[in-house]
């Protein structure tokens, strides 16, 4: 079983995975960070590969992207940080990024580096769930990399149950329609389609992501899945703090309030 | 789906339509975050039953003739012709009301639209052109209609957003990445992330994810429904021995290409933007520097680097100024379907003068490039080359009074 199922499987609930762009907001600051997550009480990384056009991102992630590649950051560069983060922490990191960047680099190679470097998963929201399963999926499972897919809630009851069947890693609950970094409460209607996902018996483990942003949102997501993933609002503190003890301070604020 | 059915029983592969997935050959399809797919998925299942309604065809071919002022003539450039030894006939698509092509496109998906219940309606623009042939017919028919157009082309193309307003639209400027089409896209798609339910998006180009290209085509094919006809009334002959239409995303080509795609008797010829040239780090020449991967939600050809970062071109005309092509354009090229030409942007503006003083026509500055390479195609005294001239200059005046000032500055 790959790392990221693995994580899930045992710790079931609260599982708290934290997104921020690699190379953002310095070039070599990845090693720092993922410790300072996994010291926070982090269980799953999820690191962004920076890219030009990011569709399904925000103000803000598309900022750290920007900030990113201006720094320098490059596919293998990303890949020698990741192996150092990977040296001293034990917690899985996922890898988050569109499909255009892996045909480019070149799939396998790509996954070969993702693998040396002790990548754990796959996040590639504009990669189809068939050619996912058509060209790729054996791959994955053979590398034990945990792949996950997106569902959001205009997604169809069956794409939901194709999608947590595809998922080795987690089914990526996207909150609401929308892209990623709003600041809103959760609504009445998110939470039914919420409650609804959670009564499916969707075959892998759910996190609920976009817009979780502080303790409130984080506890709501989590009684209705696995738990949560935050992303923009982490990036927004760490281009105030990026040292440990902030890092330490925003995850606190996120389990505890 | 007729034309899938008759593709099967004479075992002949089309070039006009994509498959099922979308696909023309190993370009198109859909790379789409799945915030989006219902809407991709709605607009699939239905696009061509209601292109292919006797209803709909009735309700378009009247606004075409009607408000649009079609068919547009096809006209013998004599002068024209006398310089480059063969038969140029212009297709005059800058006499479309809002002086270009882009309103065949956007007559046909405001009445899509309507079918799907949508209330808003957003839209991508470079030049220009098809943001303003977006607010017209959002004001024809009474929807909200908002703009996504770069920060940059916004200071370039300002009597166009003089017109959007006007027409009612608001003008939403695009700061992020390098501030012209390809970003103005980026942010149209975000805005229909974020306003699924509510919004229809029209594309204006034949790109985007499936079934954008193949919709956007099938609504730009009048262009060359009438080429043919117009051409054998004039000189009783079948077929054009080329046609030539300068590509950006590719809609003015994919409009005036599409019902001679499978006639290899009619050679087709693209023109694309090399800005300050090919080698020169400023062009969207993206058939020579582009390469296979996806933009927009469709695998096509782009200027991108190593590492999959989509590269920022470079067009002195903010319609060609684009990293991709359209897959169908894709597929022609690669299958050696269409050929392609690149033209610079100081011919491009000679381009603009010749055709100003020897026909009394001045041209959009993306249309020129397709005038630029006339004297490269090879065509003889008897051939007959039709040229879609797919927009007029008025947009571009600022452009052509400064050209001597701005030539050397770069965006």
């Amino acid at each position: 079983m790959n790392k990221v199922r693995a994580k899930i499987n045992e710790k079931q609930q609260r599982v708290l995975n934290v997104y921020f762009t690699a190379g953002h907001p310095t070039l070599d600051g990845i090693p720092n960070i993922a410790e300072g997550l996994q010291e926070a009480g982090v269980d799953l990384i999820e690191l962004g590969m920076p890219y030009s056009d990011p569709l399904a991102d925000g103000l803000t992630i598309q900022k750290s992207s920007e900030v990113a590649l201006k720094n320098g950051m490059n596919l293998k560069h990303l890949f020698d940080q990741v192996k150092q983060a990977t040296s001293s922490i034990e917690i899985p990191i996922i890898l988050m990024g569109y499909y255009n960047q892996l045909i480019q680099f070149g799939m396998d190679r790509f996954l070969d580096m993702a693998t040396t470097a002790g990548v754990s998963g796959l996040i590639i929201p504009d990669l189809p769930m068939f050619e996912y399963e058509a060209k790729f999926q054996k791959t994955f499972e053979d590398r034990n990399l945990g792949m996950s897919f997106l569902i959001s809630p205009m997604t169809s009851d069956e794409r939901i149950m194709q999608a947590g069947k595809l998922s080795s890693g987690f089914l990526y609950m996207v909150s609401q329609s929308s892209i990623t970094g709003k600041t809103q409460d959760i609504s009445q209607e998110q939470l039914a389609y919420f409650d609804k996902v959670n009564n499916m018996g969707v075959e892998a483990p759910r996190l609920i992501g976009f817009g979780i942003h502080n303790n409130e949102t984080f506890e709501t997501a989590c009684k209705y899945s696995n738990g949560a993933i935050v992303g923009s609002s982490f990036i927004r503190a760490l281009e105030k703090d990026a040292s440990k003890a902030g890092i330490k301070t925003f995850v606190s604020s996120i389990l505890n309030g | 789906m007729s034309e899938v059915k008759t593709r099967v029983e004479s075992d002949l592969i089309s070039l006009k339509h994509p498959d099922e997935r979308g696909y023309y050959g190993e370009f198109g399809g859909a790379y789409i975050p799945e915030m989006l797919f219902a809407n991709v998925e709605q607009l699939r299942l239905i696009y061509q039953e209601v292109i292919d309604d006797p209803a709909f065809q009735a309700e378009y071919k009247s606004l075409l003739r009607d408000f649009v002022g079609r068919p547009s003539p096809l006209y013998l450039a004599k002068r024209l012709s006398e310089i480059y030894g063969t038969n140029v006939w212009l297709k005059r698509e800058d006499l479309n009301h809002t002086g270009a092509h882009k309103i065949n496109n956007t007559v046909g998906q405001i009445l899509i639209a309507k079918r799907l219940g949508k209330k808003r309606i957003i839209a991508e623009t470079g030049a220009g052109q098809h943001g303003v042939a977006t607010a017209t017919v959002c004001a024809l028919m009474g929807l909200e209609c908002f703009v996504y157009m770069g920060a940059v082309d916004i200071e370039r193309q300002a009597p166009n957003v003089a017109r959007m307003n006007m027409l009612g639209a608001t003008v939403i400027p695009a700061e992020s990445g390098s501030k012209t089409l390809k970003d103005a896209t980026n942010e149209a798609i975000r805005d229909w992330i974020n306003n699924a339910e509510t919004t229809h998006y029209i594309i204006g180009s034949a790109i985007g994810p499936h079934p954008y290209p193949d919709m956007v085509t099938q609504l730009q094919a009048i262009v060359s429904e009438e080429i043919s006809y117009q051409l054998t009334e004039q000189t009783g002959k079948e077929h054009p021995d080329y046609v030539v239409a300068c590509v950006g995303g590719g809609s003015n080509a994919a409009g005036a290409f599409y019902h001679f795609l499978d006639d290899k008797r009619v050679k087709l010829i693209l023109a694309e933007a090399a800005g300050k040239g090919i080698d020169s780090g400023h062009s969207a020449a993206t058939s020579i520097l582009g390469s296979k991967g996806i933009i927009h939600g469709c695998m096509t050809l782009l200027m991108q680097d190593p590492d999959g970062q989509i590269i920022e071109p470079y067009s002195l005309s903010a319609g060609l100024d684009y990293p991709g092509i359209g897959p169908l354009h894709a597929n022609l090229i690669t299958s050696g379907r269409a050929k392609v030409y690149a033209a610079t942007d100081d011919e491009a503006m000679q381009a603009v003068f010749e055709l100003s003083k020897v026909e009394g026509i001045i041209p959009a500055l993306e249309t020129a490039h397709a005038l630029a390479i006339l004297s490269r195609i090879g065509a003889t005294k008897d051939e007959h080359v039709v040229v879609c001239l797919s927009g007029r200059g008025d947009k571009d005046l600022n452009t052509y009074m400064n050209y001597e000032n701005i030539k050397d500055q770069v965006h």
